[in-house]
């Protein structure tokens, strides 16, 4: 049995498909076909909703893909759909926005571009997130509009937030977040087919006992294979209410990271200390995506294309994987075993992911290539961990995504920068050296040979940002 | 017919009202195709499909699909019952393919399962055999082979060869400009249901009813009058929805009498971007001559388009390419070529500008590369060359320029995004930024507007006053985002001096309007708005006749206001109006209808007029790239456009900022590509990337063209908006050749192709930084 608040309706039922999707539950089950099905793929917003949770003594307030989350995750969340923002026939303060700044055309896109608006009103009426463009930009980077070309709703988006008056949803929080609450105590009953351990020792057993289910964390990934590839999933282990793995620890030299925690709160658990992690953060997939996607899903999905796992390489992280047998640590370059294959056993599951914080003296590159700049997978990635001592590169390592069939450092190319001074000579030779670390193949995202001459030309942009020359050298910076 | 009617200024049409279903889209109540409550017993779709480009299918076996759990039925070519060609204008699509497969995707069977996943899952039981023959993929082969859906077709005037031979300067070259995936939001959808006396009615995302009607009773093998095609909304269609919703629309009705079930059948987006066609991609040849100033003298070009495996709407498109490969300029001697190649691929179909914009980026990049070789801003030999209206107003098919303000537009734009003072300073940042370059170009828009198949220059519309004074409208244009039905409501309120509230505009219907022509061709309002207008006129002029009579009094005394019908010094609301004629049996309903005048095309000899007038503007586009990764980032645009006199403010600049930001896709980062057997590889948004709100230029100024009231008389002199603005993007692609020109002083011209991807862009800036 999982239980929720439908808008402000609590809902328990038996999830008799663990698979079913929210969209599915939405559209088919409750006929509310307000929220829309645009690609069935995370990749477009149309399915766009909001769920809240209590968090910082209030609620908080997502917006995600309905599309490919599982009905399952949304146990003692509150799911608000567009459906939900109309009081008394009067349009939410978004909506109205968005009708006064004439943003929809043919309509589609504008149910998730609503939810998406309500989540990033809800954010800034609690301080979570900005007003300015960025922020906008950023909430919205997940919806798809084919007609409008954006403009209007970015002025829907000033004009809501201008003032962000209290709503309706306001006056409900305490006893919406009360029953979320409530509804979590007990802890939910395992429905019969669809598993959600409290426990990572839970955890450990449930995956001993059944090896044939699947492990779900954000679902972003998952949940392609019911919608894109018609495949039934028959049983599923939900790891999104595992304490252990939500866990963060921080240490003077080194931050341990849950499984399960999520690419939006990465953001704010890495800033502080790799600032130069962020405008990359800001760009991996989505809004929505970041909301349901975690560092652990990035990791066990082994996508040659991921872009957590070159950075992590990069900074030496190790990850635990963890049993009944107990808790193993490896270094995550080593994790990495061939195409989407992992040293993950049968019967483990990532526990945490253990990052050693850099000395003062190392700088981190990180630099993302792709087709779309918002909301796109990348061609190319790297992520460099450098030191240089009196002008000499005194500590170096180097990895890529895209390059290869996994996520891998490039050791000759670190060979050829270590000990070297980082001038134009060295770089010629690093990049030469790429040609022995890597084969890259020709793919829908680019050609092998645009893989590897820009991933030369990483290494002249670090370079040239390494010297302290005042030029620009990223498009964004401009 | 005299234009304009009204003395007063206009009350309803020019205000910005907002779309007529905005309040409905942003809650979620305005239901699509797919969003009606299900019906009983309702059954759903899928297609399958051929795995292989080009071969003989030797065997489907079905059996296994038919026993599949859930399924109801299964069709294959030979359960239809009519006409097996739903081919629009030329045979050549099958609905499901019999001997020859000739693309990935291409229909070979339907299911109908009590689910949709059921039915997919079931179409992959299908054990399909096709002997494959070698497929031709590409456009450079299919020309090298000459392998054409259609007959290359030639314009021209003047001497083009001798011309250019005594030309003191020559340039020669190609570009290659990529195709498009329409995407819109809501993908092909239809929802057949069965009637009494084998009648079916067909809900569906389509912009041409009359089509599918017409495609449906064939395929059925019934007359017109039987079915109804019945359309109120489209989450978006661009052209794709022009022929290419015919084919789902008819296999659900087929389905939906063979069962009697309501049937849905809505392609998922896989599905969708795979079995449906897309803007052509063109290769364009030129070889130019001009004069030292840079004065064109003569142009051969051979425009080659890849039309897929059918001809689809491909002649009309391709020659659309050809009418606009002159865009604003003058061209005395001009031969063009018009090559329609075959490939086994998807029929490429109508996309917002119709060819037009892959036939105009072929003139911006020839008035590019005579501005490289004269050592001139482009800007400078854009103004050279443009027509006038007189000696310099010819057009390649012989269609005479009568109004041109273009270079007055191109002027203001000029000074207002101070084009000058920015060139300077982008020159100074590219001379001291080895990485980061800046680029700028100004490209004009000339677009000509009306259909060039001159019989679909026509439509209908059926206006009701009710005895209480309120409205009802119908007309022939669909909405698919456009805004067309508040404009028409506008016209129409304006007719009657009435509130545009007090008008309803109800679904778009084929047993309402009959024999109507695409929503398409930008002239969704020119036809629907002026045969309302007329349909309104009608009934007001009966309602003038009956009250002047009533009242005795003069016609010249009655007027319509805002506040009612004023009669002499009496006033009438409209309700008291309307009941007064119903009570006196006057009909209070009518008829509209209008043909658009002066247009006519005579192909064989490639003259005419095809166009009624044209529609211009202007973009100025500034963009940075970066040399050593080709990434590109917009940074300001200024738009001037015009729309003559314009019906509704909000809603045309909504289609100038939408239109140019889906043309800066099509040039940039929206790219299709095959594998080398067929397949296609973007197929999912994930790897097709249609702008997203990151991508925007953060300026962005718009403007529309003040009082500028068409010449033409068309509906309240307004001008056709929506598919010119596309072609503004042109100029972000010229710009980001501007700023690969800077690496090596704009000496080497950056053969660019579109889109200008990243990948793209390194490519030519290695071209440019290794020339000699």
């Amino acid at each position: 049995m999982i239980s929720f608040i439908l808008n402000r309706s609590p809902v328990s039922l038996e999830l008799v498909r663990p698979d079913i999707t929210v969209l599915e539950y939405l559209r088919e089950h409750r006929y509310m076909r307000g929220t829309k099905e645009g690609c069935a793929s995370g990749d477009c917003g149309a399915c766009t909703a909001v769920m809240a949770e209590p968090g910082n003594g209030s609620l908080e307030y997502r917006n995600f893909n309905s599309c490919i989350t599982f009905l399952g995750a949304l146990h003692a969340k509150q799911l608000i759909t567009v459906e939900h923002l109309k009081e008394n026939g009067r349009l939410h303060p978004v909506q109205q926005a968005m009708v006064e700044q004439h943003g929809s055309q043919c309509g589609f896109c504008t149910p998730g571009f609503v939810m998406s608006l309500f989540s990033l009103y809800k954010s800034c009426q609690t301080g979570i997130a900005g007003t300015d463009a960025g922020s906008i930009k950023e909430y919205l980077s997940g919806n798809l509009c084919r007609c409008t070309g954006y403009f209007p709703i970015v002025r829907a988006a000033e004009q809501a937030l201008a003032d962000c008056e209290s709503d309706r949803f306001d006056r409900s929080v305490e006893r919406v977040r009360q029953t979320l609450i409530d509804l979590d105590d007990p802890p939910v009953a395992d429905s019969s087919r669809f598993h959600s351990p409290d426990t990572a020792s839970e955890l450990a057993r449930l995956r001993n006992r059944h090896p044939d289910a699947r492990l779900l964390a954000g679902g972003t990934d998952l949940a392609l294979e019911v919608t894109q590839q018609c495949r039934d999933i028959g049983r599923i282990i939900y790891l999104g209410r595992v304490r252990e793995l939500g866990a963060v620890r921080r240490s003077e030299r080194r931050i341990e990271i849950g499984a399960t925690v999520t690419l939006d709160r990465l953001e704010k658990i890495l800033g502080t200390d790799f600032p130069e992690l962020l405008p990359m953060l800001r760009r991996f997939g989505s809004r929505q995506i970041r909301n349901l996607g975690t560092i652990g899903g990035n990791l066990a999905n082994a996508s040659p294309i991921a872009d957590l796992p070159p950075v992590l390489i990069a900074l030496g992280a190790t990850c635990a994987l963890q049993s009944t047998g107990g808790v193993r640590s490896m270094l995550l370059e080593d994790y990495f075993v061939g195409y989407r294959q992992t040293a993950l056993r049968g019967n483990e599951f990532i526990r945490s992911v253990d990052i050693p914080l850099p000395p003062d003296t190392a700088t981190l590159k990180v630099c993302k290539i792709s087709k779309r700049f918002d909301d796109d997978i990348s061609s190319v990635c790297l992520a460099a961990l450098i030191t240089i001592e009196d002008g000499t590169t005194t500590g170096i390592r180097v990895a890529f995504g895209g390059m290869a069939a996994t996520p891998k450092r490039a050791l000759h190319c670190e060979a050829a920068l270590s000990g070297q001074p980082f001038d134009r000579d060295t770089i010629e030779r690093a990049k030469a050296a790429l040609g022995q670390d890597f084969e890259p193949i020709s793919d829908v995202r680019a050609s092998a040979a645009y893989r590897l001459e820009v991933a030369g030309n990483l290494l002249e942009r670090i370079g040239l940002e390494l010297s302290g020359a005042a030029v620009p050298t990223r498009v964004d910076q401009i | 017919m005299n234009l304009p009617p009204f003395s007063r200024k206009p009350s309803c049409v020019s205000r910005a009202l907002a779309h007529d279903s905005a309040a409905r889209h942003v809650s979620g109540e305005a239901p699509y195709v797919d969003d009606g409550l299900p019906l009983t017993e309702q059954s759903y779709v899928c297609i399958g499909s051929s795995a292989r480009a080009h071969g003989t299918l030797v065997e489907l076996d079905l059996e296994a699909v038919r026993k599949a759990e859930g399924v109801i039925d299964v069709i294959s070519a030979d359960d239809i019952p009519g006409e097996t060609d739903i081919g629009p204008v030329f045979p050549g699509d099958p609905l499901f393919a019999t001997d020859t497969v000739e693309y990935v995707g291409q229909p070979l069977f339907a299911v109908a399962a009590t689910s949709l996943k059921l039915a997919r899952k079931a179409v992959s039981l299908a054990r399909i055999r096709i002997e494959e023959m070698p497929p031709v993929l590409d456009l450079d082969s299919a020309i090298a082979q000459q392998l054409h859906v259609r007959p290359p077709h030639t314009m021209s005037r003047g001497e083009a060869d001798s011309a250019l031979g005594a030309s003191p300067c020559r340039i020669a070259g190609f570009m290659k400009v990529g195709g498009q995936e329409h995407f819109y939001l809501e993908g092909q959808a239809s929802l057949a249901v069965s009637g009494e006396n084998g009648c079916v009615t067909v809900h569906c995302s389509t912009q041409n009813p009359s089509e599918v009607q017409k495609a449906v009773a064939e395929v059925l093998g019934i007359p017109f009058n039987r079915v109804d095609v019945v359309t109120r909304r489209m989450g978006g269609g661009f052209g794709g929805k022009e022929t290419q919703a015919a084919a789902w629309a008819c296999i659900a009705a087929l389905f939906a009498l063979r069962t009697n079930r309501a049937v849905s059948c809505r392609l998922s987006r896989h599905d969708d971007m795979v079995m449906t066609g897309k803007r052509h991609n063109f290769k364009n040849s030129y070889d130019a001559g001009f004069d030292a100033e840079g004065r064109i003298q003569a142009i051969r070009y051979q425009l080659a388009a890849q039309c897929g495996y059918s001809p689809d709407l491909s002649d009309a498109i391709v020659d659309r390419a050809m009418f606009h490969c002159d865009n604003a300029y003058y061209l005395p001697n001009v031969t063009i070529d018009g090559v329609r190649c075959k490939t086994h691929t998807v029929s490429n179909t109508a996309f917002r500008g119709f060819g037009g914009p892959q036939g105009m980026i072929a003139m911006e990049t020839v008035i590019d590369e005579i501005a490289y070789r004269c050592r001139k801003d482009p800007l400078e030999i854009r103004k050279l060359n443009f027509y006038d209206t007189k000696e310099r107003s010819r057009t390649p098919y012989h269609q005479q320029i009568e109004h041109f303000n273009l270079p007055g537009i191109v002027d203001q734009l000029e000074s207002e995004c101070q084009y000058l003072a920015r060139r300077q300073s982008i020159r100074e940042f590219n001379l001291c930024n080895p990485v980061i370059k800046k680029g700028l170009s100004l490209t004009p828009v000339k677009f000509g507007i009306s259909f060039s198949i001159t019989h679909l220059n026509q439509s209908g519309a059926l206006v009701h006053l009710y005895s209480d004074g309120s409205i009802h409208l119908n007309h022939g244009g669909t909405e698919m985002g456009q805004g067309l039905m508040i404009k028409i409501a506008q016209i129409v309120s304006e007719v009657f001096a009435t509130d545009p509230e007090n008008v309803v505009i109800s679904p778009t219907r084929t047993d309402k309007v009959p024999n109507t022509p695409p929503t398409a061709a930008s002239s969704g309002t020119d036809l629907n708005g002026m045969a309302a207008r007329n349909a309104a006129l009608t009934i007001r002029e009966r309602l003038i006749d009956f009250l002047a009579e009533k009242h005795a009094t003069e016609k010249s005394r009655i007027v319509f206001t805002p506040v009612g019908v004023r009669i002499g010094d009496e006033l009438l609301s409209l309700a008291q109006a309307a009941r007064q004629a119903w009570l006196s049996r006057i009909s209070l309903s009518a008829t509209g209808f209008y043909r658009t005048p002066k247009v006519h095309y005579d192909r064989p000899s490639a003259s005419g007029r095809p166009f009624f007038y044209f529609a211009n503007g202007a973009a100025a586009s500034e963009v940075a790239s970066d040399t050593l990764t080709g990434e590109s980032r917009q940074r300001r645009t200024d738009i001037l456009h015009d729309v003559g006199q314009s019906i509704n403010p909000a809603v045309d600049i909504g289609q100038i900022e939408g239109g140019y930001i889906q043309g800066l896709g099509w040039l940039t980062c929206e790219e299709l590509k095959w594998d080398g057997t067929g397949r296609l590889l973007s197929d999912s948004p994930a790897t097709y990337k249609i702008p997203a709100i990151g991508d925007i230029p953060p300026v962005f100024n718009v403007r529309l063209l003040e009082d500028c009231p068409n010449e033409e008389e068309t509906i309240f002199r307004s001008k056709a908006v929506g598919e010119p603005p596309l072609m503004l993007a042109i100029s972000a692609w010229c710009a980001i050749r501007d700023a690969i020109g800077a690496i090596r002083d704009h000496e080497v011209f950056p053969r660019l192709n579109a889109p200008a991807t990243p990948e793209e862009i390194l490519r030519v800036v290695n071209e440019v930084r290794n020339a000699p």
